[in-house]
């Protein structure tokens, strides 16, 4: 063995140094992850139990549950995701496989790009102005699930493209050779291979919707609405509903004397909601690698 | 009727973007014959082929000058350009299962055309899996994925395939560089066989299989015919061209 | 068709030449295929359509004389439900906004950065993908418990730490948003290195440089096109967050001296006054303008981050 110089040594601190460095900075942002829901479970936990899930709030939204607001929440998701999805995807297809490059296929992505980066608030001040004034749907969940549709769109349409493009061209090309049409190729081919990782994406979409509360502040949510405990069709689409977002802004920020456990509860129950969506879809991801066909 | 060409390609030109990799190259190809076109990689042949069926249009760089005619019929004007893929058989150099069963591999594109009635698709399955000798390596597993197969059972599903829609005009594009050497003896004697049912463009590298096959060999060198003439000429001790001797005897390429 | 071939053999049968697809199917494909034209299309009339709208209510204000442009920008007085002095000036809340998001990118953009080179650069493939589904679920965090996080956890903190008279500021929102656009920037700045050839990699460890010197001296400068996007996108989310910085930052429309300044930012102005301000008033209106102003900020954001990927894919 050669002994080592001071130049290899001083090389071999410096990367193990660099090593430690880009190490901290990435547990530096997973730490406050695990810190802060484990805060938020232990400061919930007095109000955790099932019975505040179904309840209704009581005494002014001070006590009680969230029935309602879970709720309008679910309603609020499906609906969007049923219109959201359907578009989204087709959008995707039309992009991937139909699209040549050309202006109007630059203006589209351009669009898709944009529609992307647009703030939540200006998706509410444009569902307030289409949704509500000028279709005349009225504050109602018609009005935000749309909304929030829109504001779901652009991230359907990436997933779904990327799904899209994981399916290798020869295929599309074998197809394309046999003399089959797009459409032909696309069912045959393309969408059986791709629809795990188009799922995938809604799936993750769910939760995005769910967590949003501004889109939906000014055009269909309301602080308050009397529902039945436990009660399932809750609401009509043409009238506003409560959110679970909206719900903990509000106890949060709005109404005084809440007993202190109440939105810590409502914050982990929304933040479980969602991270379970996740972890579903990143699940259903990892299974369908495991699957590929070739 | 006969003596009429099959397929007929008048100063073809083709350029990717600005590059250009058919300089106006026109020929003919007989009914029933075997066409042979050899040539070093590069020049041109995939490309060719590909504009006689058209998947060029796939290239949105790729532009196309000069005519080709099919029967006559001219293939950038086609009503129906899927009836006219589906005239023409296209095996690619490298083989594609699709994730399909292999008995949907093959039923694919005649379901495609149209056809739903199953004893139709069994009949032909089975008819295209013979030709292409792979049916019996595969009959008991018909249902089983297409690309679990080996290179060279999905090489001749590929083949399969592309007898599937009963074409008229068979493209094979260096079909032989996945599989060993007995099965590709197995096939070219299918392709001698098909020869009666249609034409035959055959693209190889391997300019002896263009001898043993062709009745007819072009050379095809930087997107430019070298020479075109029947394959004792083009293989034999004087063809017209020197870099055409050199090259099928292996001085260069 | 006549068929060309002369004899066909008995053994060879020519359905397929014969087949036709029945009309009923080609229609729906027909109508499927426009379909799916039509929603291609529908993304640009969503965008357009968002400007439109929110133009529409903004515009009677716009162009009357109550209301001046350069006062709106440059102007730092906002007073919208005054009864004798209406003032409609944003420049406190636009440098609400700017401060708070350039705070936010000061911690995160190191710390996004940092990761994202250790993702792609010093980690092992199991800790990688723990890592990433990490950061995935961090981006999954709604923004209404970011600010509820800002709002009781933060705040507390920051009194106790810094003696700050009130805990929701610059600081505070800054921290918050940083946590927020971290899982953007890890991402695309992962995609951004994983780019980089490996040859580069190979090349400079051959020459036997460090991999602290390679990451600085080849990556860094190779991937440095998709890193600035990562850096725009992370700017693009930070301008246009809203519940978090509404909940995290105070409430209060002032030009900030310090960090510990509580701010208003734009987005946050159009959450909290929109459901006071009456429809079709100048206040409303107003708001909508805001959204207009915002639409354009982050629409420049997102097409510079667009086009410096885009530099990336010519390479």
């Amino acid at each position: 063995m050669f002994a080592e110089t001071p130049f290899v040594r001083s090389k071999r601190r410096s990367e193990a140094f660099a090593k430690w460095l880009f190490f901290a900075m990435s547990a530096a942002m997973v730490l406050p992850l695990l810190l802060i829901v484990g805060y938020l479970f232990v400061k919930a936990a007095p109000s955790l139990n099932i019975n505040f899930l179904l309840d209704v709030p009581r005494r002014g939204m001070t006590q009680g549950g969230i029935w309602p607001a879970f709720v309008g929440t679910v309603y609020l998701v499906f609906i969007s995701l049923a219109i959201s999805a359907p578009v989204g995807i087709l959008a995707a297809v039309y992009l991937n496989e139909y699209a040549r490059d050309n202006w109007l296929n630059r203006m589209i992505n351009l669009a898709v790009i944009n529609l992307a980066g647009v703030p939540s608030i200006v998706h509410a001040l444009f569902g307030l102005g289409a949704f509500v004034y000028a279709a005349r749907l009225g504050y109602s969940i018609l009005s935000a699930s749309l909304t929030l549709a829109i504001m779901t769109l652009p991230v359907i349409i990436a997933s779904t493209r990327e799904a899209l493009a994981s399916v290798p061209m020869s295929f599309r090309e074998a197809c394309w050779n046999v003399g089959a049409t797009r459409w032909q190729t696309i069912r045959a081919v393309v969408l059986p291979n791709s629809i795990s990782g188009i799922l995938t994406g809604v799936i993750l979409q769910v939760s995005r919707a769910a967590g949003e509360t501004a889109p939906i502040m000014f055009t269909g949510a309301v602080f308050f609405k009397a529902v039945q405990k436990g009660e399932v069709f809750a609401y009509h689409l043409n009238e506003q509903c409560m959110a679970l977002s909206m719900h903990l802004y509000t106890i949060s920020t709005q109404v005084p004397g809440v007993k202190e456990s109440i939105p810590f509860a409502t914050a982990v129950v929304l933040l479980a909601s969602v991270l379970l969506v996740n972890a579903a879809a990143i699940t259903l991801r990892a299974l369908m690698r495991s699957r590929k066909k070739w | 009727m006969s003596a009429q060409a099959h397929i007929q390609v008048q100063d073809l030109r083709l350029a990717y973007g600005t590059r250009e990799v058919l300089h106006g190259i026109s020929f003919d190809i007989r009914h029933n014959e075997i066409f042979g076109i050899i040539g070093p990689a590069q020049s041109g042949k995939t490309s060719l082929l590909r504009c006689i069926n058209r998947t060029i249009d796939f290239s949105p760089e790729a532009s196309v000058s000069g005519a080709i005619t099919v029967d006559g019929e001219d293939v950038r004007r086609t009503k129906d350009l899927f009836a006219l893929r589906r005239r023409i058989g296209m095996v690619a150099p490298l083989p594609v299962g699709l994730p399909l069963s292999i008995y949907d591999n093959v039923a694919f594109a005649p379901r495609c055309a149209g056809m739903t009635r199953k004893t139709d698709l069994d009949a032909i399955v089975e008819q295209c899996l013979r030709q292409a000798a792979l049916w019996d390596e595969v009959k008991d597993r018909l249902s089983s994925l297409g690309t679990k197969l080996s290179g060279g059972q999905q090489q001749r599903l590929t083949i399969a395939r592309a007898l599937s829609h009963q074409p008229a005009i068979l493209c094979l594009d260096e079909f032989s560089i996945a599989i060993d050497p007995v099965t590709t003896m197995r096939i070219e004697d299918v392709i001698k066989e098909l020869r009666r049912d249609m034409t035959v463009i055959l693209v190889t590298n391997l300019t002896q299989q263009a001898r043993r096959l062709a009745d007819r060999t072009m050379f095809l060198w930087n997107g430019e015919i070298i020479e075109l003439d029947s394959s004792d000429i083009i293989f034999g001790d004087q063809p017209r061209d020197r870099r055409t001797y050199e090259y099928v005897n292996g001085l260069f390429g | 068709m006549t068929d060309p071939s002369p004899q066909p053999t008995a053994q060879f049968s020519f359905a397929v030449r014969s087949a036709r697809r029945p009309t009923l199917y080609v229609l729906a494909e027909r109508s499927l295929t426009a379909l799916i034209y039509a929603c291609g299309i529908s993304a640009i009339f969503f965008v357009v359509g968002i400007f439109l709208f929110v133009f529409k209510e903004a515009a009677p204000v716009l162009f009357s004389d109550r209301f001046s442009l350069s006062q709106f920008l440059f102007s730092e007085q906002w007073y919208p439900t005054s009864e004798l002095n209406k003032r409609y000036g944003v420049l406190a809340m636009t440098a609400g906004t700017f401060s708070v998001t350039a705070l936010a990118m000061m911690i995160a953009v190191p710390f996004g950065l940092g990761a994202a080179i250790f993702i792609s650069e010093f980690c092992g493939p199991r800790l990688r993908e723990t890592l990433k589904i990490t950061i995935e679920l961090l981006a999954a965090i709604p923004s209404v418990v970011w600010g509820f996080i800002g709002l009781t956890v933060m705040s507390k903190l920051i009194v106790q730490l810094t003696g700050a008279p009130v805990g929701v500021n610059i600081l505070n929102g800054g921290i918050i948003l940083a946590l927020m656009s971290v899982p953007i920037i890890v991402s695309i700045g992962e995609d951004a290195l994983k780019a980089v050839p490996d040859s580069f990699r190979e090349a400079g460890l051959a020459l036997g440089a460090t991999r602290w010197q390679l990451v600085w001296r080849v990556l860094l400068p190779a991937a440095k096109n998709g890193l600035l996007a990562a850096v725009l996108l992370g700017v693009g989310r930070a301008v246009g967050e809203t519940m978090a910085v509404l909940m995290a930052t105070g409430h209060a429309v002032q030009i900030p001296h310090g960090i510990l300044d509580s701010v208003r930012t734009l987005t946050a102005n159009i959450a909290a006054e929109l459901g006071e301000a009456p429809a079709g008033s100048d206040h409303y209106r107003v708001l909508f303008l805001i959204g207009i102003l915002l639409f354009t900020i982050t629409f420049v954001v997102n097409l510079a981050a667009d086009m410096a990927v885009r530099g990336i894919r010519k390479k």
